[in-house]
């Protein structure tokens, strides 16, 4: 199972839909898509979807804190919604949720970033 | 009853999802929750992405050796590679601390192997390789299937 990646631009936000598994394999795509789209088409938000996303493990942590860190240099934010109580388990264990704000679903996500639905 | 099974793979990164799934599907026939199960397929994962990273720095032509004992409700792992080794175990152990910040890479491998199994052991010596022993009770609330 690898890694589909669904990238979508609502005003000046890059939604970001993932579906099957995000580990070292996977997050060097999901790294080369996210920081082609942010900067060919000037976006300063993410929006991450992970309602489809099946597994992942430290790595993907890793490539979702280096977007971060990315958008963050851009003046910009991340939201992350639709998270399964098994990932939220590897979000907690990181202490990632101290800087990167959760939304139940995407619509909040987007309000969150100042989108209107 | 003792089951046990062994693996070697090219220390390539498309081989991470082979190596979890292959455990968790011996690992199934203990009937496993599904929350016992995903942890332990984290794990391998980040044991075998820790060799190819760590100890092999990505160069594809290492092996990685994988090895899985159940007896009862215990599940033992065992992931070696031939490689590098780790300079500074404790170091590598701490929360966050990671020796390539430059592959974004979070520092969480061996604190989520703590978090999820009740036993992790890690040897190493260098250029010599590492062998990541692992093992976890599997609990006895299943669901059972009338």
């Amino acid at each position: 199972m690898s890694l589909l990646i669904d990238l979508e631009k609502r005003d000046n936000v890059l939604c970001v839909r993932l579906e099957g598994e995000l580990d070292h394999h996977t997050a060097m795509e999901l790294r080369e898509s996210v920081d082609a789209a942010i900067t060919e088409q000037r976006l300063t938000h993410i929006m991450l979807n992970l309602e489809k996303l099946t597994f992942m493990d430290s790595s993907g942590l890793g490539v979702i804190l280096g977007r971060y860190k990315s958008v963050q240099a851009l003046g910009g934010e991340m939201v992350v919604c639709s998270i399964s109580p098994q990932i939220k388990r590897l979000f907690e264990m990181s202490g990632i949720f101290k800087i990167i704000r959760l939304a139940s679903n995407e619509q909040d996500a987007l309000i969150t970033l100042g989108v209107a639905s | 009853m003792r089951n046990r099974m062994e693996l070697s793979f090219s220390a390539l990164s498309q081989n991470e999802s082979f190596a979890r799934v292959t455990v968790g599907a011996f690992v199934a026939q203990l009937d496993p929750t599904m929350d016992e199960l995903t942890e332990i397929k984290t794990v391998v994962s980040e044991a075998v992405t820790n060799a190819i990273i760590h100890g092999y720095n990505e160069k594809p032509d290492g092996m990685i050796y994988l090895e899985v004992e159940l007896e009862e409700d215990l599940v033992r792992l065992s992931i070696r590679d031939e490689g590098i080794g780790i300079h500074d175990l404790d170091e590598a152990r701490q929360p966050l601390y990671t020796s390539k910040p430059e592959l974004e890479r979070s520092g969480m491998g061996f604190t989520i192997m703590e978090n999820f199994m009740d036993e992790v052991e890690v040897q190493s010596e260098p250029m010599v390789g590492t062998t990541v022993s692992l093992a976890k009770r599997l609990s006895k609330q299943r669901a059972l299937c009338n």
